[in-house]
């Protein structure tokens, strides 16, 4: 899934202002006056301070799952770069596994499975552990983040290879120590071709992370399904939900374009 | 215009023939035994299957039994997927401004099952600092959220059968549900860990009167046939035969 | 042999036993998940490459609202999370098909869960088949369509016999990733009460409270039908990509 196809391009912002488009966006906003005022919307208020919870409780999975799922990616990339049989290997099914099997299905065998094992080894419940086993959220960070590092592992195996290879000898030659190779060349050259793919795997992950409202955490996807079932009404909490994921992928595409101007900013590319 | 009409034939074509209509009923595609729960072999089991069966041959309607997401099943009614429901609903206040129901046609008391050893009772006081695993959509869940919430962590589970399964790994303390359901898990490998800690205070507004039949509103004509075939087979005794294959005593409630 | 792995490993007959095709094994259930969740993907991949090609050509040829239109359609799919478009479609999408036909003065109609689901994931398909589309018919070389029209053919004709088959194996490693996305996606059915796999796979672990052995079960089902149907389309893309040298995506 190449960069353009998940963020899109936007337009010039002089093309926003072409006659069809005008008409289109009267037409649009004809839509949500009607939707605003026909439609129920007398439950916001009540459940704001939960949506904000839930909110936020998206938020920081969805970065946290990045953060450890990108530090995994590094030496999954690596080792199946670069590395010998017996890492190369583990490494290859590991990212395999992950992008063979759906999330949804990853998710509940580390829930469900695991905790299906619980009882018959009771120490688990005497061990230092046990708070946080017996929360659903680590399994959902785990689960998120192995996910993002099986994908991500992929994509770093690539920009790992990509690297050529007369650099590192030539890197060799000039006495560099087969680490500094590593950490002054190879890898920060390898994130640099990894990084474009960044954005577009960040807006996958949120798209991810409603999944884990299955197994009890209560993001905000769990919040809409709270508001649907106290209040019986269907569509609009949906309607309201699938907007917010809308405006919080445009802020990730937002902010990794800026990004990406100013870090290629002076290499010409 | 053309391409309007295209589609509708290609709907209709995949659709299939739709002549004879028979009523879908909709049950909770996740197991609920011993009320209704797939087997091996892929049918699906259990007294309220025997009395969806049942209700429609003594309604003489031609039913199609239809798993379906318990959690959308209130939406699956109103837009139309479905055209009953009869999976252990509630008859509740609350469900009642959106959909319609039939007679009731079972009535169970409602209880908290909680790990073996540990102190708790069925109060808000009882079970202050525990963590109670809850079905989602369910009575059980609004009642929770009504008098435990707050002193109490509530977690939501898609099914009873997961919480059931949280219980037994000791993620939760504790969970509220229909006491014939804690019974069977009560009874099963899984349920050694567990106990009966008792039943909750009635609230008629959230707890209901009964399970029924959930029926769109206006689709008086169904509800009537429904109904007549639940009296028809609490009068000849067919009701009580089924009820005796799965339980001890009468759960018809009153 | 079995026999010997049994003593070293407990677990591992009481596994087999509910594994089994027959009952009192779940494996029948499992399978027949596995062929439903096959059928959707099918169904929703054929769909959203149906949807794919319209939606590639209104955006390169298409006048100023198709464009606009197609825009809005794929940036929503893209932003919102398949769960929540599976959720809106599936009831919102009868309902609203449901009255667009009583405005027709059709009848309403009955849609099962099946074409439901290759509905839905079609839809969200078709998205992203539009992209996929659209860049490999930009791909393909100008100067084989300026040929096509000296040589006297329509803008249909060129598309049928040039720009169609020239695109295609463009566009093969992008689809054959559509594919997997779409075995994957069918597993989201499972939350609207579809029984495909994921949905089999629950009901089986949650009745015989064996999820270990069943979501692993499931796993390697869908490893299987990944890594075959990965074989398979690397096959064709080989056979696609013989006699078009340097022809590369």
């Amino acid at each position: 899934m190449n960069e353009e196809m998940i963020l899109g391009r936007p337009a010039p912002l002089k093309d926003w202002f072409k006659p069809h488009r005008l008409v289109l966006m009267v037409l649009a906003l004809g839509l949500m006056l009607w939707a605003a005022l026909s439609m129920r919307w007398d439950w916001i208020p009540r459940y704001a301070e939960l949506g904000a919870q839930g909110l936020w409780r998206t938020m920081w999975l969805l970065g946290l799952s990045i953060l450890i799922g990108s530090a995994m990616a590094v030496p999954l990339g690596l080792a199946q770069a670069a590395g010998p049989f017996w890492l190369a290997a583990p490494a290859r099914w590991f990212c395999t596994l992950i992008r063979g099997t759906p999330l949804l299905l990853q998710i509940w065998l580390i829930y469900y499975g695991l905790g299906s094992l619980f009882p018959q080894y009771p120490w688990i419940r005497q061990s230092e552990l046990w708070p946080y086993l017996r929360q659903a959220w680590p399994y959902a960070l785990m689960a998120l983040s192995f996910s993002f590092a099986g994908y991500e592992g992929e994509v770093m195996r690539g920009a790992f290879k990509s690297v050529p290879h007369g650099q590192l000898e030539a890197a060799r030659a000039y006495g560099f120590s087969r680490f500094a190779v590593f950490r002054r060349i190879w890898l920060p050259q390898a994130l640099a071709r990894a990084l474009p793919t960044l954005g577009g795997e960040t807006i996958l992950q949120l798209k991810a992370t409603p999944l884990v409202a299955t197994i009890t955490v209560i993001d905000i996807y769990a919040v809409a399904s709270r508001v649907r079932q106290d209040t019986f009404i269907i569509y609009e909490p949906l309607i309201l939900l699938a907007l917010i994921y809308m405006i919080i992928a445009g802020l990730i595409a937002f902010g990794f374009r800026a990004a990406e101007k100013r870090f290629t900013r002076g290499l010409g590319a | 215009m053309k391409k309007i009409l295209l589609t509708a034939s290609a709907v209709a074509l995949f659709a299939g023939a739709a002549a004879a209509d028979p009523v879908r009923v909709g049950i909770a595609a996740e197991p609920y035994p011993p009320f209704s729960a797939p087997d091996a072999a892929g049918n699906w089991v259990g007294w309220e299957i025997d009395i969806i069966n049942a209700v429609c041959e003594a309604a003489e309607l031609e039913c199609e039994i239809t798993p379906t997401a318990w959690d959308g099943i209130i939406p699956a009614l109103v837009s139309g997927r479905i055209d009953a429901i009869m999976a252990s609903m509630s008859i509740t206040e609350d469900r009642l401004q959106t959909i319609a129901f039939s007679d009731p046609y079972y009535n169970t008391p409602t209880v908290i099952v909680g790990q073996r050893g540990m102190e708790m009772d069925a109060t808000p006081e009882g079970l202050a600092g525990m963590v109670l695993g809850v079905q989602v959509s369910t009575i059980h869940q609004t009642y929770a959220q009504t008098y435990f919430e707050g002193e109490t962590e509530i977690r939501t589970y898609q099914t009873q059968d997961e919480a059931n399964q949280d219980l037994a790994s000791g993620r939760i303390d504790a969970t509220q549900a229909d006491s014939l359901a804690m019974e069977d898990f009560l009874n099963s490998d899984a349920g050694a860990c567990c106990e009966l800690k008792g039943a909750v205070a009635h609230d008629e507004a959230i707890l209901g009167a009964g399970v029924g039949v959930g029926l769109r509103q206006g689709d008086d004509e169904l509800r009537d046939q429904f109904n007549a075939g639940i009296a028809a087979i609490l009068e000849n005794g067919t009701y009580d035969e089924i009820t005796s294959r799965y339980f001890a005593t009468s759960i018809y409630g009153q | 042999m079995l026999d010997w792995l049994y003593s070293v490993w407990p677990g591992l007959e009481a596994s087999v036993t509910l594994l089994s095709l027959e009952p009192p094994g779940w494996g029948g259930n499992l399978v027949r998940g596995a062929v439903n969740s096959l059928i959707i993907a099918l169904g929703a991949f054929g769909l959203g490459g149906v949807i794919g090609i319209f939606g590639a050509v209104g955006k390169l040829g298409g006048g100023a609202v198709t464009r606009d239109l197609l825009a809005v359609y794929t940036t929503v799919v893209r932003a919102v999370p398949e769960l929540i478009l599976i959720l809106l479609l599936y009831y919102a999408g009868t309902d609203l098909l449901n009255q667009f036909l009583r405005l027709l003065g059709q009848r309403p109609v009955e849609i099962s869960g099946l074409v439901a689901g290759i509905g839905v994931l079609g839809i969200v398909q078709g998205a992203y088949a539009t992209e996929v589309l659209r860049g490999a018919i930009q791909a393909v070389p100008k100067g084989q369509l300026e040929a096509a029209r000296a040589f006297g053919m329509g803008r249909v004709q060129t598309f049928r016999r040039v720009t169609f088959p020239a695109m295609l194996p463009l566009a093969l490693p992008g689809l054959s990733n559509l594919w997997l996305i779409a075995t994957k996606d069918t597993a989201l059915l499972a939350i609207v009460g579809f029984s495909e796999l994921t949905l089999e796979t629950r009901q089986a672990a949650g009745s015989t409270r064996a999820y270990f052995t069943f979501f692993l079960a499931a796993g390697a089902i869908y490893l299987v039908m990944t890594l075959l149907s990965g074989r398979i389309f690397g096959w064709i893309e080989a056979r696609f990509r013989r006699g078009q040298a340097g022809a590369r995506a």
